[in-house]
């Protein structure tokens, strides 16, 4: 465990969840961000506005974050351009098929108790998991 | 406009959230992910604090009658664990475990002008009008393969 940043991480994830909750609790919305980003592509009415704005509001954030702390953007394992590609394709496609990210199953959903999204986490996890085994140990 | 200050403060918070708990890092997801490597619990942290805060929120959620700015709660309610659910999260999580990115922090990142990021930006959105290409088709073609691709709503 030499990366280890258990204080950081959990500080991260209570200010997501409070995100999360803030979406929920004011507007009554899931805060899953591949059904957000999705949204943005294939606009639906009465949708556009509060999912562009979420968007843009992680692109301010990033902007903050590159500026109050680069260390955030330090990517250290960078894939050659085609890997990317394939991961990216993979992760929209899939993200759509199973209706949801680390965000909308992982966080809301697992916190909701929903089934879905506790076998989608773990299935996720776990396939994550065997491509990195086989990437890292393996190749 | 109140409703879309909320949802860009949302997104803020929830990216500098990302940022502070390394989450932007394909090095820290990756490290998670090697179990059987150098192992880096600090995800599971992330996820705890996440829903830690949002168990409570939901909690809550569930005694109001409505939502404090709009007239309704949109929350899934299906519990049906179909093939998709399974195919999609495998195929998600592949994708995860290949660049290191899941949507959020990959579309955080862009502010970063780093080009790898963009390429994975520009390949998931490709993904995502792949499947919406797909479900359509399927729709004119066959039940079966309506069935099999159909957009399901957020989680």
């Amino acid at each position: 465990m030499n990366n280890f940043t258990p204080i950081a991480s959990l500080i991260g994830g209570i200010m997501i969840g409070l995100s999360a909750s803030a979406m929920l609790l004011l507007e009554g919305k899931i805060a899953g961000i591949s059904g957000i980003f999705a949204g943005v592509l294939n606009p639906a009415k009465g949708e556009l506005l509060w999912k562009s704005s979420f968007v843009a509001g992680l692109l301010g954030g990033g902007v903050m974050l590159r500026i109050f702390l680069p260390g955030a953007f330090n990517f250290e394992i960078v894939r050659p351009y085609g890997l990317l590609a394939v991961a990216g394709l993979l992760v929209g496609f899939g993200t759509r098929l199973g209706s949801g990210c680390t965000s909308g199953h992982g966080v809301c959903g697992i916190s909701r108790l929903s089934p879905r999204s506790i076998v989608a986490t773990a299935t996720f996890v776990t396939s994550g998991a065997i491509v990195v085994y086989f990437g890292n140990h393996l190749l | 406009m109140k409703s879309a200050l909320v949802s860009f403060l949302s997104g803020l918070t929830f990216a500098l959230g990302l940022g502070i708990s390394g989450m932007t890092r394909p090095v820290k997801v990756i490290g998670f992910l090697d179990f059987f490597g150098a192992w880096d619990a600090s995800l599971a942290f992330v996820m705890l604090g996440a829903i830690a805060v949002y168990f409570v929120a939901y909690r809550l959620s569930l005694t109001m009658r409505s939502p404090v700015l709009a007239p309704g709660f949109s929350i899934p309610k299906r519990t049906d664990l179909d093939s998709r659910l399974f195919v999609g999260a495998a195929l998600f999580g592949a994708g995860w475990g290949l660049g290191g990115f899941c949507p959020g922090p990959a579309i955080t990142s862009l502010a970063s002008g780093a080009s790898p990021v963009a390429v994975f930006v520009a390949a998931m959105a490709a993904g995502i009008y792949l499947h919406g290409w797909l479900a359509k088709r399927g729709v004119s073609r066959s039940s079966a393969a309506r069935t099999l691709l159909q957009t399901a709503t957020d989680a």
